[in-house]
């Protein structure tokens, strides 16, 4: 099992988890986030002057999936949450050692 | 003289509406700062409606508007509101219940006071605002009220013109709030790190509460209903426009044009028309405000960028500038054809007027400033005028009112 956390524009949720679920990969958590990489920030104004903020709004998308679909799910956020500009953000791939519902205590593949 | 019903409703009025300018301020000044002191900016302004609203029936409305005494205060055949009653005063207001007079005047008093806290939020001890601020109340502002609107008070036989309290409000509170920041110093992280405001909304609604507000401020200090105060109220609404299409401009030169700044602009348009308004055309009401927002941008680019001063809301660069340019531009722009009641300024050919706006900015002005810093000392030498490090960065919400603006996790 892999968790795949992926840092995104916020207005690409909508085109990426049509693609996820396209591919029936339906579970997933959103949180909002800050952050910043090569994009840098931007230049915002107080009454007079100016400062920078340089943490920018962004998704992070969070699921846990069988080692043989962390290809396809990394294909579908690509291709989904791309715009070729910088900020597009940044996918991660962890080892998850163990995942358990909840509802039922279904441990592993059956929880997933 | 008998009661006038027109004038006694719209002096109620005009107290009810001024009153409601001080959670205006609390609303403008809180959405300003960062989220973890809101509460604690939104109550420098509203615990002012307590204890100030005490202050002034016990003891501030007799030691400012009571007899004389060699024009500098006034004297004790109010206190308590003795001899205040449902008949009108023979000097003030003589056309209203003396009471009507005398609530509106308090509105006023509450005011002064909750302005100045904006210089120093994010960093005062809530305990020691209150003392300093039954301080200042009692050894600023009583004066000096009596000095420009008490009978008697001297810059009042002098001459000067303040309608509805350039001198009294805002350059008292403007200067003071200069003389607090020089006692307090900057907030820990300033000017290096970005102090975001928190919900630039909340400024919005508070200057919206502040420009309706203001109606009363300034024509209600008519003190009738007739046409003075139609004069006053048409020329504090173009004023405030003025000002705010200026800063909104100026803004957008510089880069775009910001929303804070627009707000911000229409208050200093109000500021600087306060003591003008029912002295001159609603046409000088223009060039007042338009005049006040350049002084105070540049002004506050010149203090908070180019020197540094943690004046945190601009109170001294929003305040005290534009109430001196305001106390100033009423000796240039005033016409008796107005009010006959006043003096005609240097446009009309009278240039001592403008001597005498000058002698009242002065003496207010210094007298708040000189005083602000030795009240100021004694409170930061006995109880501390400053939170300590710790709850600074914990935010005064927490450290100094145990609550929080946004607190929960459930929604």
């Amino acid at each position: 099992m892999k968790k795949i956390e992926a840092i995104i524009r916020e207005e690409r949720l909508d085109a990426v988890k049509k693609a996820l679920e396209e591919k029936s990969y339906f579970g997933m958590t959103v949180s909002e986030v800050s952050g910043r990489g090569k994009q840098k920030g931007l230049s915002l104004q107080w009454r007079v002057g100016e400062y920078r903020v340089d943490l920018l709004p962004k998704l992070k998308i969070e699921l846990v999936v069988l080692d043989e679909d962390v290809p396809p799910v990394i294909d579908a956020i690509i291709s989904s949450a791309r715009t070729g500009d910088a900020g597009d953000g940044k996918i991660f791939v962890i080892p998850v050692e163990m995942a358990v519902r909840v509802r039922t205590g279904d441990r592993n593949e059956a929880a997933i | 003289m008998p009661i006038n019903t027109g004038d006694t409703a719209w002096l109620l009025m005009s107290s009810a509406l001024v009153m409601l300018m001080t959670p205006g301020l609390a609303l403008f000044y809180g959405g300003m700062v960062r989220r973890k002191n809101v509460l604690s900016t939104i109550m420098m302004s509203f615990a002012c409606l307590g204890l100030v609203g005490l202050i002034w029936v016990l003891y501030g409305y007799s030691f400012s508007f009571g007899t004389d005494h060699a024009g500098i205060i006034g004297g004790v055949n109010f206190l308590g509101l003795n001899n205040v009653g449902q008949d009108p005063s023979s000097i003030y207001a003589t056309t209203v219940p003396h009471l009507a007079f005398m609530i509106f005047q308090a509105m006023f008093a509450i005011i002064t006071v909750a302005l100045f806290t904006g210089a120093i939020v994010e960093r005062v001890k809530f305990s020691a605002l209150l003392v300093f601020s039954v301080l200042w109340l009692t050894i600023v502002y009583l004066p000096t009220a009596h000095w420009v609107w008490g009978s008697g008070g001297w810059l009042a036989k002098l001459g000067i013109l303040d309608f509805a309290g350039g001198t009294v409000v805002h350059i008292n509170a403007g200067v003071s709030a200069l003389a607090l920041v020089m006692l307090l110093g900057r907030r820990r992280g300033f000017p290096q790190d970005a102090m975001e405001p928190n919900n630039i909304p909340m400024v919005v609604l508070g200057a919206g509460l502040l420009w309706f507000g203001w109606f009363g401020f300034n024509a209600g200090s008519a003190l009738t209903s007739g046409g003075l105060a139609s004069s006053a109220f048409v020329a504090t609404n173009v004023a405030a426009a003025a000002a705010a299409f200026t800063w909104m401009i100026i803004s957008w030169i510089h880069k775009r044009p910001t929303v804070l700044g627009t707000v911000t602009g229409a208050v200093v348009g109000l500021v600087a028309i306060t003591p003008a308004a029912g002295f001159v055309t609603p046409l000088a009401g223009i060039a007042i405000g338009a005049i006040a927002a350049v002084i105070s941008y540049y002004g506050m680019v010149l203090l908070k960028i180019k020197r540094g001063m943690d004046d945190s809301l601009d109170v001294f660069a929003c305040h005290g500038l534009g109430g001196i340019w305001g106390a100033l531009a009423t000796g240039i722009f005033a016409t008796v054809s107005v009010n006959p009641a006043g003096a005609d300024g240097l446009i009309m050919g009278n240039a001592m007027q403008l001597l005498k706006q000058l002698i009242g900015v002065i003496s207010v002005g210094g007298f708040a400033f000189i005083m602000t810093l030795v009240l100021g000392k004694l409170v930061d030498k006995t109880i501390g005028l400053r939170v300590g490090q710790v709850e600074e960065t914990v935010g005064l919400d927490i450290s100094q009112h145990g609550e929080r603006a946004y607190g929960g996790f459930l929604r």
